[in-house]
């Protein structure tokens, strides 16, 4: 009874924050409402039990990937009054395949029971033996610690990407370059008399 | 009504995969906003990954949803940066006018 309650709670909240995301007319409410939307999911794995992704889905989500979302959308000068056109015009289709999709996702979920021979690969253990987060530790660090580490490089290269798509070489500006500073030679320095008075 | 089963969540998640989906159709005129829906839909599909692995009792959905995320944050990282430097360029996110990119 109150499980279900605190349930219909964050579902209910991540659902509407959901709709705003899509609806808000300042972007910058949209990534607030997708915050929490993120927040309302990583509720709903307390529920079920996955903390250490809701801790996760709290730290990533909301810490990294929605303030960046966040930093873009304050950096970029968009214009509001033109960015909401073409709502309305949009409206009919995009409601009518969502409807269409979500009586299809319905119908599928409503009507579907576990294969009865359906095989366990790797068993939750019992909470008294080990948290979930040990257990996910456990997992990865041993059976999938390829995957692991891909995932990594998936990261890395994600990295070097983003770096080499917004780094840019700015025209007009006088930095510093060490590497021409030490390879001068002694003949690139010239000493002249200056007289009194006088420039060169 | 009041015993949380599978099919709860299942539901959340379906309704939450349809904003998202709506939302790419919805939107002409910000590409962040689409991206924004891009990040509902990989929640969606992470409740359910989360979902059916504790109702199966089997830590691997859960680590495939690890997965997931990490190939999220990779995904709105670069598009953020695509988005940035495409600003920089022309001034303008739309998507209506990065439908004529050419080469």
């Amino acid at each position: 009874m109150f499980t279900a309650l605190i349930f219909y709670m964050f579902a209910g909240i991540a659902v509407a924050s959901g709709v705003m995301v899509i609806s808000a007319r300042n972007p910058v409410h949209s990534v607030l409402w997708l915050i929490l939307a993120f927040f309302n999911a990583a509720g709903l794995f307390l529920l079920l039990g996955a903390e250490f992704l809701a801790m996760l889905l709290v730290i990533v989500y909301v810490g990294a990937v929605a303030v960046l979302f966040l930093f873009v959308v304050m950096m970029l000068d968009i214009n509001q009054v033109e960015f909401r056109e073409g709502f309305l015009q949009y409206l009919p289709t995009g409601a009518l395949i969502g409807f269409v999709l979500l009586v299809e996702l319905l119908t599928m979920f409503g009507g579907w029971a576990f294969a009865p021979d359906i095989k366990v690969l790797a068993a939750t253990p019992p909470l008294e033996q080990a948290s979930n987060t040990v257990a996910l530790g456990k997992l990865i660090y041993t059976k999938y610690v390829y995957l692991f580490q891909a995932s990594g490089l998936v990261l890395l290269v994600a990295m070097i990407g983003t770096i080499l798509l917004t780094h840019r070489k700015r025209t007009g500006v006088r930095k510093q370059v060490i590497a021409d500073q030490v390879a001068r030679s002694p003949k690139s320095v010239e000493l002249q008399k200056v007289q009194t008075g006088r420039g060169i | 009504m009041f015993e949380i089963g599978l099919s709860h969540y299942l539901t959340v998640a379906a309704i939450l995969f349809t904003l998202g989906v709506m939302g790419i159709f919805l939107n002409r005129k910000n590409v962040i906003i689409i991206m924004m829906s891009v990040e509902l839909i990989l929640l969606a599909v992470n409740i359910n990954f989360v979902a059916f692995s504790s109702y199966l009792n089997d830590l691997v959905g859960q680590v495939f949803a690890m997965f997931i995320l990490t190939v999220a944050a990779a995904e709105a990282a670069i598009g953020l940066a695509i988005v940035v430097v495409f600003f920089r360029n022309r001034g303008s996110i739309a998507v209506e006018e990065i439908s004529q990119l050419k080469g």
